[in-house]
């Protein structure tokens, strides 16, 4: 086992296997660093910029940095969790997350970190921006008001090598993401169904498929995000 | 057209990594992107047509709908402004008969803006079928739009051309070089071309990286990362093959100096690439051109084959066995985060210009994952002297930490605008009498992504210790309003450039940008000062890259320096309620039943 290395994660004495991303290291020891964009299997983004820790001082995100032998990382400090739950309120601010209305209400985990980092009300301005719905294809009803574009969808839905969907524009108001309908039309029932479910948020929703599960019975009704990775 | 699109894509081998050139060979045949020619992309490529449209939607010069027969694209940067672009606008919109952001319905004339196009120093400015227009009048649009109507080439309206190698045949610009350097500096020293590069293969390359690390040139597009030290990561990094790239993206408004440096002196910074690459032992090289600067290219191709011709580039160059090197022009699509060297090399690639995170450094893993050496055009131009004159004689200048010389970008409100080399450690108050400019306000040090500073910091030295900067000085006159002339047009600068990856460069812009608004429309508190100060200080921890970190320095530095033009904006009377504007909430009722808003 010499390809096992330590690190120190807020003190605590942590090991992994060498390459490991910092995100993955501190699940495997118990700690929950939180992440939209991270999906175990797709290379990282670090765009979501949720999961930053600080390395010698230095900020990183969690999820695209390896770990290295003997670093020694902080990721629960008041300065840290104040700019998540700020970069959580700037996510319901600058979309439209109507959580009562929404199917994903329960799995959401845009919805469950806010109730982690106790959201009450964003300090910041609500912006209401007219996003569009794209329900042209058979299985996938897409609507934007809800992306917080963190591009799992870009980077982990692929079909025949080609990507459904991917940015458009940059900046300002025309900025999206963009679902390619003929390449939707394509997809079968299991990998709509894969879309949704990448989604950490209610953005990609498979058709016929509205609350399959009772509201207050879904994954984060039981039991808050990130207590499954701290509570093991 | 399919036949067109197809035979373009093939000239690059169906390869989708050169997807940049691609387009811009469309851009260029159609005026446009057309849907069909997407269609075609993504069968011949193999790419999802959003995948395509996930490029081309990133760069402000590819479109969907043609852009005219003539295409102005107008800076509306800071110092266009300054000098009247809003004037030069409408004197366009009259002649033209259309507004900005369209095209006559002739669809002869296309109006559009654009940021910073590099000619701060001869504003206003605009960029007409890629040709650049300088120091415009309302009577040269007319010219230019009578021109326009009789089907004149856009060559031939330049009229009298520029001063210094402007007036090249391959160039034949109206832009000036105004380049105040002083013979004798550095990259102004008289030399032999192909001297330094003789001298630099004629010892090792371990050598030539030791000569440069102990120079201690820092590099000089704003970062002031150790040049030589970035080589050598590159030479022991693991691979096969590595690159050079040189960053000619200079998209940072009020930065001129490296269109100056192309223009007058390209072979300095060709022998400094051979340099370079011989030194990382790279045996492709590209120069990262931004599209502003299409105009030059002819004139740089040129260069770069008379340096073939004297063996200065290509194989085994000054009869160096195993010392292969050539250099090609990649251009760009007009997108300022391209400047990051990491976005830059994805854009090599064919991708949106989003910034990598690191590690991996693009000295391990940069273009096509290899080592790759991404230096500024003024850091390789110096490194030619460097070799030439040593590194005792180089350390010598300037100050302790920031060795050699800096070429500065001098616009705004100022007598002598252009470009100037100076020691390192001159401070800002030298800087204002060498451009002879008073009655100054403040300056903005770096560009948008630097600092505003005021008079009392005028004492400060240019240099990486005390005030760094890529090259961007822009002087500010007592009588403009730096919060809506100067940070407001920054923000929305930084609005439109960023690739918009990561959440609070793409959405706490806009935030930040709404409460400056706010504050500026009569409706903000002393509360807001504060909160603005401190949500800014967000883009700095959490973004990736420099664009993002800095994003909310046209905010946080002029409230640093400023404050009292941000407290004078905010109304202190008891009668004031600050988040509800009445007036405009009853605006839309009012309306219906033909009354004026007055509920106060």
């Amino acid at each position: 086992m010499n390809d096992k290395i330590k690190i120190h994660i807020d003190g605590k004495e942590c090991w992994t296997t060498d390459g490991t991303s910092i995100i993955d290291a501190a699940k495997e020891n118990g700690i929950f660093i939180p992440s939209l964009c991270h999906v175990d299997g797709i290379k990282p983004a670090g765009s979501c910029r949720i999961c930053n820790i600080q390395v010698n001082g230095r900020n990183m995100t969690a999820c695209s940095t390896p770990a290295v032998d003997g670093m020694h990382i902080e990721s629960n400090i008041p300065e840290l969790e104040e700019m998540r739950k700020a970069i959580i309120e700037i996510m319901f601010v600058a979309g439209n997350h109507f959580c009562p209305a929404c199917e994903k209400s329960g799995n959401c985990e845009l919805q469950a970190l806010g109730y982690r980092y106790q959201m009450m009300v964003p300090r910041f301005p609500y912006e209401f921006p007219e996003k569009g719905v794209n329900a042209d294809s058979k299985y996938i009803y897409h609507d934007r008001n809800r992306c917080i574009m963190c591009k799992r969808c870009v980077r982990g839905v692929i079909k025949d090598g080609k990507h459904v969907f991917a940015f458009n524009s940059r900046g300002g108001e025309n900025l999206h993401i963009e679902l390619d309908t003929e390449l939707a039309s394509q997809l079968t029932e299991a990998e709509a169904l894969a879309a949704m479910d990448i989604c950490p948020v209610g953005a990609i929703l498979k058709k016929e498929r509205g609350y399959y599960e009772p509201i207050g019975e879904r994954k984060y009704d039981k039991e808050p995000i990130g207590s499954e990775i701290e509570n093991k | 057209m399919k036949d067109k699109v197809q035979n373009i894509i093939r000239n690059y081998h169906d390869d989708r990594t050169r997807l940049m050139d691609i387009l811009l060979d469309i851009q260029a045949e159609f005026k446009c992107i057309p849907a069909e020619a997407i269609e075609v992309l993504a069968g011949q490529l193999n790419m999802s047509k959003v995948d395509v449209e996930q490029t081309l939607s990133f760069y402000h010069f590819f479109t969907y709908e043609p852009t005219g027969e003539y295409t102005v694209y107008l800076n509306d940067s800071v110092v266009a402004k300054m000098m009247g672009s809003d004037e030069i606008a409408r004197a366009f919109e009259d002649e033209a008969g259309t507004k900005f952001g369209s095209v006559s319905e002739d669809g002869l004339v296309g109006l559009f803006e654009t940021s910073d196009i590099g000619m701060n120093d001869q504003e206003p400015a605009a960029l007409i079928n890629g040709v650049p227009f300088t120091n415009l009048t309302i009577s040269k649009v007319k010219e230019l739009v009578a021109g326009f109507k009789a089907g004149k080439d856009v060559n031939d309206m330049v009229g009298q051309t520029g001063d210094g190698r402007n007036s090249d045949d391959l160039i034949k610009s109206m832009v000036n070089s105004n380049c105040r350097m002083q013979k004798g500096s550095v990259l102004c020293l008289e030399y032999e071309v192909g001297s330094a590069l003789k001298r630099a293969v004629n010892i090792t390359r371990e050598a030539v990286i030791e000569t440069v690390k102990s120079s201690n040139l820092r590099g000089r597009g704003g970062a002031g990362f150790p040049a030589g030290l970035k080589w050598e990561f590159c030479r022991k990094s693991n691979g096969d093959v590595s690159y050079l790239v040189c960053n000619a993206d200079e998209g940072e408004p009020g930065t001129f100096k490296d269109r100056v440096l192309l223009t007058e002196m390209p072979e300095q910074l060709f022998e400094g690439m051979a340099i370079a690459a011989y030194a990382i032992d790279a045996k492709e090289g590209f120069l990262y051109l931004r599209a502003e600067y299409n105009y030059l290219k002819a004139y740089l191709e040129d260069v770069l084959q008379k340096m073939r011709d004297d063996n200065l580039l290509g194989d085994k160059i000054l009869g160096s066995e195993g010392f292969n090197f050539d250099i090609r022009i990649q251009m760009g699509g007009g997108a300022y985060v391209c400047g990051e060297e990491s976005a830059l090399i994805e854009s090599m690639e064919g991708k949106r210009g989003e910034p990598r995170n690191r590690p991996p450094f693009p000295v391990q893993a940069g273009y096509h994952n290899k080592p790759t050496v991404v230096n500024n055009v003024e850091t390789l131009s110096t490194v030619v002297k460097i070799i030439l004159h040593g590194a005792d004689w180089f350390r010598a200048i300037g100050t302790e930490e920031s060795a050699g010389t800096k070429v500065l970008s001098v616009s705004g409100d100022c007598r002598k605008p252009g470009v100037y080399e100076v020691e390192y450690g001159m401070t800002v108050n030298e800087m204002l009498e060498m451009v002879d400019a008073d009655s100054v306000q403040a300056v903005q040090v770096a560009g948008p992504s630097g600092v505003c500073i005021g008079p009392d910091k005028f004492d400060q030295k240019i240099s990486f210790e005390q005030l760094p900067t890529g090259g961007a000085m822009i002087v500010i006159g007592k009588d403009r309003d730096l919060l809506k002339e100067v940070a407001l047009n920054y923000m929305d600068f930084f609005i439109d450039e960023s690739c918009s990856s990561c959440a609070p460069c793409r959405s706490l812009t806009v935030i930040l940008k709404n409460k400056l608004l706010k504050l500026m429309n009569g409706f903000g508190t002393m509360n807001d000062i504060d909160e603005l100060y401190d949500w800014s200080k967000y883009m700095k921890q959490a973004n990736r890259c420099g664009l993002g970190q800095t994003a909310a320095n046209p905010i946080m530095t002029t409230i640093d320096n400023f404050r009292p033009l941000y407290e004078a904006l905010v109304k202190t009377d008891d009668e004031f309620v600050s988040e509800f504007d009445m007036d405009k909430a009853v605006e839309a009722s009012c309306k219906y039943v033909d009354r004026v808003p007055n509920v106060h």
